[in-house]
């Protein structure tokens, strides 16, 4: 445990209106601080820069999950345990369920929230594909109101992204499914269970005809953040699921369209080729 | 004198089903309070980083990581370490199960196995081998390979289910 | 013969204590007035200290400072030599070496302190390779980097090529792995005028920190303790390591004349402590069209870090291990120990021999492969049998039976159907996973090599109490393996009483002997015997007094005991070992009777391969072993299988990732060991050739399935995939390369 305690404050607020208030009351000053499994190993490690954090834990108006004919709404606050235990989510957004139950383990599941892990920017974290394939969008509030913000634009380079000082994220919402949509998600890691992923692969597409009539691709860990593969979904729509240079054209695309890099977890050169690989097995399951 | 901001806050809680009351710094770790503040050096640390589960507790019925819990958040919670498994001073089914199993060797990742296990079996009394690989996999063991503590689950179980 | 305890699975000792929290582990000790203690480690491979600053904005006045000049003895951890220090004094040899300890009562603004020490370090060219060690591309240790080397000669290698119908060639490597015991290290240590130094913790072999710290400090026997706390873990990681870290907190607690608490965390620990020595080996074998082992030339090279600690012992049992279980008339091994500019590397489970056999298994699936025949009939073509000699020498004088144990372990697993099976699915290849089915067939060697048990003189003693309870001093320690549960087996089978009725008492240079270290596999089969022949002395005793008749009860045991005491003084017996007069080993020619016993084992397993990810998955694990006598079944299999599991660790996850000589995955995030997700059942079975020298014919097992596990994962893979390993682990990475050129070619 390598921080100096007396250096970090943490203030439980009353509610959302009071912790809105005190972050823009010192601009930058206070940060959310959700479940900790992020901010916690790096507060172990030594490594967290900063100091003043709000506990939000408890802020009700940022728990719940609720379902209209159109959107399921997840407070910022749900845990990926909660999101495998909904009946909805598990029915129609199995992508982000699985993705819930392959992060951590049982113990980080109770404690980590979506919210966190979109605010910690990681790409290699394993919701964001998800969420992507889902066309999520965030909701994001301060005490100046309230702004929505499709999550495929939400982040904006490493560690950077779509929310200033003084906001928070209190929702995200996915559309529900209209028809029958094919899904897949895989993410491959160093183990079975409490892996970083390597590469992490989350698609959905329907067929007519024979025809890729939509199709949705987004991974993590093979760029900077969370990727819509979007030329390669291009690419794929309309064609004919058949053909074997439709495969070999996607791969090329998709191959081009990431940015994956060597580091101490995996080389770029396995993310690309696994990538490569994975969407064969995608389009399989497609055409299944 | 590095910068401090913080002070130490009073921390009221139930233990082990007793009430309790101690200061601590509002981020220490809530493994770190349990361990030296209330004395309760059952709960152990093994990585600091939320890996190895040797430090998993139940807070509101929930399996924690106690090392990534900030103190401030444990708060008006309800928590289990190891030594509220042993009820009164009988062995937990579980607990007795390691024994007899031999699902605990050198002991250090023990007390987070069993509130990983215990935890399990009170949302899966009737556990099948995936659901308790699955479980337990936020904890690691480096002594036994997991076969007998799967064995000591099973067991447990079944002895759960006879008694009931 | 019948037993009533041994044989029986007994529960642990300690259980109770360890199943409820109780049992006290160093971190959970604490000493009034104590402090907390840290190291300040040299951020540079290689070079001499220029100076140490002390950053302003720390309360320096009250933290306590120590440095090399601090020493009052000799500045080394004494161990085979004295080469490493306890602190850098001048110069620096690996990343993280200790330069600077630190202590305060505030564990958190010590964290700021070791912050704020910077070592200025002018640099020295540093390697990393065995390679570049070899090669002398600098020269950091002795005259030419090598710790030690072996040369084994049986019979004549070079005359045999001429007559070999084939030669086989082949490289293999193997990479650092970490012992990560889930307890890390730590110590607390008390120094005082009354009693001298006296140190608690986490650790392996209590008198191999008592002499480092007699050398540190220029103490006499008397005035240095060194008690054992409970142990979570050690895996060879706490044999010599732990002396280090009593040295500092010692030095610390010295000069603050307060109790001073070290306690590595996890970052501290990957990074600082010893690892498995990486190895290189090549071996050129002549055979023939009939698959008879002509000659086996072998060259065997171990990393050892920056110091020598325990490297020549280690490089020792590979090289004799290197051969493995086969009758081969002409076998020459040449091996050594280098140095380079790591963190010194230490003793793990298998000692050496894990990264010799998984050399040789690999290679003699290639050269059955050259030949032309099944792998496992290149083996039984050549497994050693009784009479016949190791490549060290040694005369086989057990009744070893190679063939039967692989048959036995090939029905369990389906070997001959899966073989078949999965070759023919994946040449068909209508899936993206490749199956497969290997094996390893290996010996390990219990106790200490050669002389070297004559050379420990192990101790055991035995005190019988008035009440009757019977306690066992002994140097052994428990870390989890069960020491403490079959001692009190073997002492309550010998003196017909209960297990519940035998003490083990804690380990503590001021009340135990010195048992040998708790290494080596030696622990039930040496140790454990001077436990049985404690107790036969103690009874005799009893018997001789003729206060207790044959065929008495466990009342009759405590009354005699009570009258025993009252009349002549203590009861106790103690036994020291005594070798054999039959084992005669060489150390000049590294020849003879290497061992007093082999534990004999074959191991399979079956391997799933998604070629898509390449990643590997063990679909199911046999291991069959003959250890003579088994103590306790539910002990021993707990030991395989763990054993297993760091095995598979070893073959297929663990990946220590270097950077000019340090380790940067030092987290287990990103160090990963298997979960319970990713281990397949692990199934083992005992065969049992009892050993007349072990206590109730008991061999050695601690070590033995570090041994066989990753070759057999190899081989099965080889069989999978085509993919012609040669180096572990095997990440994804590599092998989805060796695939795609398997694929292309």
């Amino acid at each position: 445990m390598r921080a100096y305690l007396p250096a970090y404050e943490m203030e439980t607020p009353r509610d959302l209106a009071a912790a809105l208030s005190r972050m823009a009351a010192e601009p930058g000053a206070w940060r959310a601080f959700a479940g900790g499994t992020d901010l916690m190993v790096l507060l172990e490690a030594g490594k967290l820069p900063h100091r003043k954090f709000l506990n939000i834990w408890n802020l009700a108006e940022l728990r719940g999950i609720a379902a209209s004919a159109e959107h399921v709404t997840l407070g910022a606050l749900t845990t990926y345990a909660e999101v495998q235990r909904h009946e909805i989510l598990a029915r129609e957004f199995p992508l982000l369920c699985r993705a819930a139950a392959e992060t951590g383990s049982v113990a980080t599941q109770n404690r980590g929230t979506l919210g966190g892990n979109i605010a910690n920017a990681s790409p290699a974290a394993d919701s964001p594909p998800a969420m992507i394939v889902y066309d999520a969008e965030i909701e994001i509030v301060s005490a100046g109101g309230a702004r929505w913000v499709p999550y495929a634009s939400f982040h904006t380079g490493y560690k950077k992204m779509n929310l200033r000082a003084g906001e928070l994220i209190r929702s995200i919402r996915v559309a529900r499914p209209r028809s029958a949509w094919k899904q897949y998600f895989r993410k491959v890691g160093a183990r079975r269970a409490q892996a970083i992923s390597k590469i992490c692969f989350a698609a959905a597409g329907c067929v007519e005809a024979g025809r890729i009539a939509e199709v949705r691709i987004a991974l993590g860990s093979v760029a900077p953040t969370v990727l819509r593969a979007a030329r390669t979904e291009e690419l794929l729509r309309g064609q004919r699921l058949e053909s074997a240079a439709l495969l070999l054209a996607a791969q090329d695309a998709l191959g081009a369209e990431i940015t994956p890099i060597d580091d101490m977890r995996s080389t770029g050169r396995y993310r690309r080729n696994v990538a490569r690989n994975l969407l064969a097995e995608f389009l399989e399951v497609l055409a299944s | 004198m590095p910068v401090e901001g913080a002070r130490k806050i009073p921390l009221s809680c139930v233990v082990n089903g007793a009430a309790v009351t101690c200061e601590a710094y509002p981020m220490a770790r809530l493994l770190d309070v349990l361990r030296e503040e209330l004395k309760l050096t059952g709960t152990k640390e093994g990585c600091g980083e939320g890996e190895c589960g040797a430090c998993s507790i139940e807070m509101d019925g929930a399996l924690v990581n106690s090392c990534l819990v900030p103190a401030l958040q444990a708060e008006g919670a309800t928590i289990r370490t190891i030594e509220g498994v042993t009820c009164g001073g009988s062995l937990h089914a579980v607990q007795q199960a390691f024994i007899t199993h031999g699902g605990a060797q050198c002991g250090i990742c023990t007390p987070g196995m069993i509130l990983a296990a215990v935890n399990l079996l009170a949302r899966y009394p009737q556990p099948d081998d995936a659901q308790i690989r699955d479980g337990l996999s936020g904890n690691l063991c480096r002594c036994t390979g997991y076969m007998k503590i799967f064995e000591s689950v099973v067991a447990a179980a079944r002895d759960a289910e006879i008694r009931a | 013969m019948e037993t009533r305890v041994i044989g029986k699975s007994v529960p642990r000792k300690e259980g109770r204590e360890k199943v409820t929290g109780r049992a006290c582990y160093v971190d959970d000790l604490s000493f009034p007035g104590m402090l907390h203690g840290v190291t300040v480690r040299s951020p540079a491979a290689r070079g001499r200290i220029r100076a140490i600053h002390f950053a302003d904005g720390i309360p320096w006045h009250e933290i306590t400072v120590v440095t090399a000049r601090d020493i009052p003895g000799k500045n080394c951890i004494a161990l085979l030599i004295e080469d490493q220090p306890c602190l850098a004094a001048e110069f620096v040899n690996h990343l993280e070496e200790p330069v600077v300890l630190l202590a305060h009562h505030d564990k958190y603004l010590l964290e700021e302190a070791r912050r704020a020490v910077r070592i200025e370090i002018d640099p020295l060219p540093a390697i990393f390779s065995i390679k570049d060690s070899l090669a002398r591309k600098e020269i950091i240790w002795g005259q030419d980097n090598i710790f030690k080397s072996f040369y084994v000669e049986k019979g004549d290698v070079e005359r045999a090529w001429a007559g070999a119908d084939f030669v086989v060639e082949g490289s293999y490597e193997t990479g650092a792995q970490e012992q990560l015991y889930i307890e890390p290290q730590g110590m607390i240590a008390q120094v005082n005028e009354a009693e001298g130094v006296t140190v608690w913790g986490s650790l392996q072999c209590p008198h191999y920190i008592h002499k480092a710290l007699m050398i540190l400090f220029g103490l006499p026997r008397d005035r240095v303790r060194v008690v054992q706390t409970e142990t979570g873990g050690g895996f060879g990681g706490k044999e010599e390591y732990p002396s280090m870290i009593a040295a500092h907190a010692a030095l610390l607690a010295r000069k603050a004349g307060r109790p001073v608490k070290i306690i590595y965390d996890r970052a501290e620990d990957m990074v600082a402590t010893t690892k498995r020595h990486p190895s290189r080996t090549r071996h050129r074998t002549a055979v023939t069209r009939d698959g008879k082992l002509l000659a086996m030339d072998i060259d065997f090279t171990v990393d050892g870090g920056a110091y020598e600690t325990l490297s020549p012992v280690v490089l020792s049992r590979g090289t004799i291990h290197a051969a493995g279980p086969y009758a081969c008339s002409n076998v020459r091994i040449g091996s050594r120990a280098v140095a380079t500019n790591a963190p010194p590397h230490g003793a793990f489970r298998g000692f050496g021999a894990p990264q010799s056999v998984f050399a040789l298994e690999r290679h003699l699936d290639r050269v059955a492969e050259a030949v032309g025949i099944a792998p496992e009939e290149l083996r039984r073509r050549n497994f050693i049998r009784e009479g016949q000699t190791l490549a060290v020498g040694q005369v086989v004088k057990e009744k070893v039976d190679m063939n039967g144990l692989m048959e036995r372990a090939f029905e369990l697993s389906d070997y001959y159907l899966k073989r078949k099976k999965f070759a023919a699915e994946n040449s068909a290849a209508r899936s993206a996973i490749r199956r497969g089915i290997g094996f390893a067939s290996f010996l390990h060697g219990a106790g200490f090599t050669g002389s070297g048990e004559e050379y420990l003189a192990s101790e055991v003693a035995m005190e019988a109490m008035a009440d009757g309870t019977v306690h066992i001093l002994a140097g052994s320690t428990e870390m989890g393996q069960g020491t403490n549960t079959i001692f009190a087996q073997i002492a309550a089978e010998a003196l017909r009483l209960d297990c519940e009725q035998i003490k083990i008492v804690q380990p503590d240079t001021a009340y135990v002997p010195n048992s040998g270290p708790t290494v080596a596999s030696r622990t039930a089969m040496i140790v454990g015997k001077l436990v049985e022949t404690a107790a036969v002395r103690l009874l005799g005793t009893l018997h001789d007094s003729g206060l207790l008749e044959q065929g008495y009860n466990a009342s009759d045991f405590t009354r005699a005991c009570g009258s025993y005491i009252a009349k002549c003084g203590a009861l106790k017996a103690f036994v020291k070992y005594e070798h054999p007069h039959d084992l005669h080993w060489d150390d000049q020619k590294y020849s003879g009777d290497a061992y007093g016993a082999y534990a004999w084992a074959v191991y399979v397993a079956e391997v799933s391969v998604d070629t898509r990810t390449a990643e590997v998955r063990v679909e199911d694990f046999v291991a069959v072993q003959e250890v003579g006598k088994v103590i306790n079944p539910v002990l021993a299999a707990g030991q395989i299988e763990g054993g297993v599991a760091q095995g598979i660790g070893f073959a297929l996850y663990e990946n220590v990732v270097w950077q000019e000589g340090r380790m940067v995955n030092a987290q287990l995030t990103n160090y990963v060991m298997p979960t319970s997700v990713d281990l397949p059942a692990i199934r083992v079975y005992f065969e049992e050739v009892p050993y007349g020298r072990g206590p109730a014919g008991a061999k050695g097992i601690g070590e033995l399935p570090l041994d066989g596990t990753a070759p057999a994962i190899a081989n099965a893979i080889a069989h999978a995939t085509g993919v012609d390993v040669r180096a572990i682990p095997i990440t994804a990475e590599a092998l989805l390369e060796m695939l795609e050129a398997v694929h292309a070619g």
